[in-house]
C-alpha cells in the first residue's frame, strides 16, 4: 500500500492506451472464435431442423438485437459522460489504490445500484478505470454488478429460478465483491511488475 | 414491465449525468457524447454477432449433460464441474438460469447449482469475450477473471454450511 502512489499516472496512461488500441480493431481473434462457433452451430441447427429451424432462431435473435441496440447506445453514452464528469482527483482518492475498504465498499455499492445490463456495466467500469479507480475497486464494482446487482436478478433470475433461490443466492454473494476487490488489490500490488499488468 | 423500468432508470441516469456535464461545460457534453457514440459504432458489429448468433449456440448445447453433472452426491468434484460448466455455458441469461432451474428441479445439489450460477455470472466466456473485452482493457478483464475463480467455490462452501433456502 506504499508504492502505488507514484506509479499511478503510468497506470492510467497504459489503461487509456490499451483501451484505444482495442477499440481500433473491432474484429480481433475473440470475435473470430465466436463467429466460427456461431457458424458451426448454425450449420448444425440447419442439418437438424432444416431452414425453418434456422429462420425461427434468426428472426427471434434479430428482434432481440433491435430491442437491445438503444440500450447499448445509452450505455456507451453513459460511460463517455461519466468519464468526462467525474473529477479525476476525487475518484483516485475514493476509488484509487489508497482507498482501502471504503473504496471497495463504494465500488460495490456503485455496481449494485447501476441500472442496465452489460451494455452499461462495462463502459462505466472502463470509465472509472480511466479516471483513477484502481483494479481492486473496479473489480468490486464489476463483481457486485454481476452478483448482487438488481438488473439481471429482477429481469431474469427471479422469473426463472424463483424469488427464494434468487434472494438466498444474493445473500450468500453479499461479501464477495469486497473480497474479490481485496484479493485483486493484494495480488495486483505483488504481481504487477512481474506480469507488466 | 421490468424492462420498461430498467429503460427508464437507464435513460434517466443518462439524462441526469448529461445535465451535470452540460452545466460544467457544453464542450464537455459534446466531446463525451461523441466519444460514447464512437464506442457504440465500434461495438455494434460484435454485439450483433453475439446476440444474433447466441441463439444458434444455445440450440445445440447439450444441456442434459450439464444438468447431469450437478447431482447432489457429486461433492467438490461436482462443484468444480459446475464452475467449468458455468464458464463454458454460451448464450444469454435465459440459457444460464434455465439450466440452473432444470438442474435444481431434477434433483441437482444446491451447492453445485449455486456454484454453477455464480461461475456463470462471474465468467461465462461469451459475456467476457463479447461484452467485457470490447469495453475494457484486456489485461484488466483477464486479471478480474483470474481473481474471481475462488468465489464459486466459496459460494458452494457457504451453501454446504448454511444449507438450502
Amino acid at each position: 500500500m506504499s508504492e502505488p502512489l507514484k506509479t499511478r499516472p503510468a497506470d492510467d496512461d497504459e489503461g487509456a492506451e490499451t483501451g484505444s488500441r482495442s477499440k481500433r480493431k473491432p474484429f480481433g481473434w475473440s470475435t473470430f472464435i465466436i463467429a466460427a462457433l456461431v457458424a458451426i452451430s448454425a450449420a448444425l441447427v440447419w442439418r437438424r431442423d432444416g431452414l425453418d429451424g434456422v429462420w425461427t432462431i434468426l428472426s427471434h435473435d434479430v428482434s432481440l438485437f433491435g430491442e437491445i441496440m438503444p440500450r447499448v447506445l445509452a450505455g456507451c453514452l453513459l460511460g463517455g459522460l461519466i468519464a468526462a464528469v467525474l473529477p479525476h482527483d476525487k475518484v483516485s482518492k475514493s476509488l484509487g489504490p489508497e482507498s482501502g475498504l471504503k473504496g471497495l465498499l463504494i465500488g460495490t455499492a456503485f455496481g449494485a445500484i447501476l441500472p442496465g445490463g452489460p451494455f452499461t456495466a462495462y463502459p462505466v467500469a472502463s470509465a472509472l478505470l480511466a479516471v483513477g479507480a484502481d483494479f481492486g475497486a473496479t473489480i468490486a464494482m464489476v463483481v457486485s454488478w454481476t452478483l448482487i446487482g438488481y438488473g439481471r436478478a429482477v429481469a431474469w433470475e427471479m422469473p426463472i429460478m424463483g424469488a427464494d433461490f434468487t434472494l438466498w443466492r444474493i445473500v450468500i454473494s453479499l461479501p464477495m465483491p469486497v473480497l474479490a476487490g481485496a484479493l485483486g488489490r493484494f495480488v495486483y500490488v505483488r504481481l504487477r511488475h512481474r506480469f507488466k499488468l | 414491465m421490468t424492462a420498461l423500468l430498467i429503460d427508464i432508470l437507464l435513460w434517466g441516469s443518462l439524462v441526469g449525468v448529461g445535465i451535470i456535464a452540460w452545466r460544467q461545460d457544453k464542450t464537455v457534453l459534446t466531446t463525451a457524447l461523441r466519444k460514447g457514440g464512437i464506442d457504440f459504432v465500434n461495438i455494434v458489429p460484435r454485439i450483433a454477432l453475439g446476440v444474433i448468433g447466441s441463439g444458434f449456440i444455445a440450440a445445440i448445447i447439450p444441456s442434459e449433460i450439464i444438468v447431469g453433472g450437478l447431482g447432489p452426491d457429486t461433492g467438490w468434484l461436482g462443484v468444480a464441474t459446475a464452475v467449468v460448466a458455468g464458464a463454458a455455458t454460451p448464450g444469454g441469461p435465459v440459457i444460464g438460469f434455465s439450466i440452473g432451474a432444470v438442474a435444481l428441479k431434477s434433483g441437482g445439489g444446491a451447492p453445485q447449482v449455486v456454484a454453477y450460477i455464480v461461475a456463470w455470472a462471474l465468467f461465462a466466456f461469451q459475456r467476457v469475450i463479447l461484452w467485457e473485452i470490447p469495453f475494457m482493457p484486456a489485461r484488466f478483464v483477464w486479471f478480474r477473471c483470474a481473481v474471481s475463480v475462488p468465489f464459486p467455490f466459496l459460494a458452494a462452501a457457504i451453501v454446504m454450511v448454511v444449507g438450502k433456502p
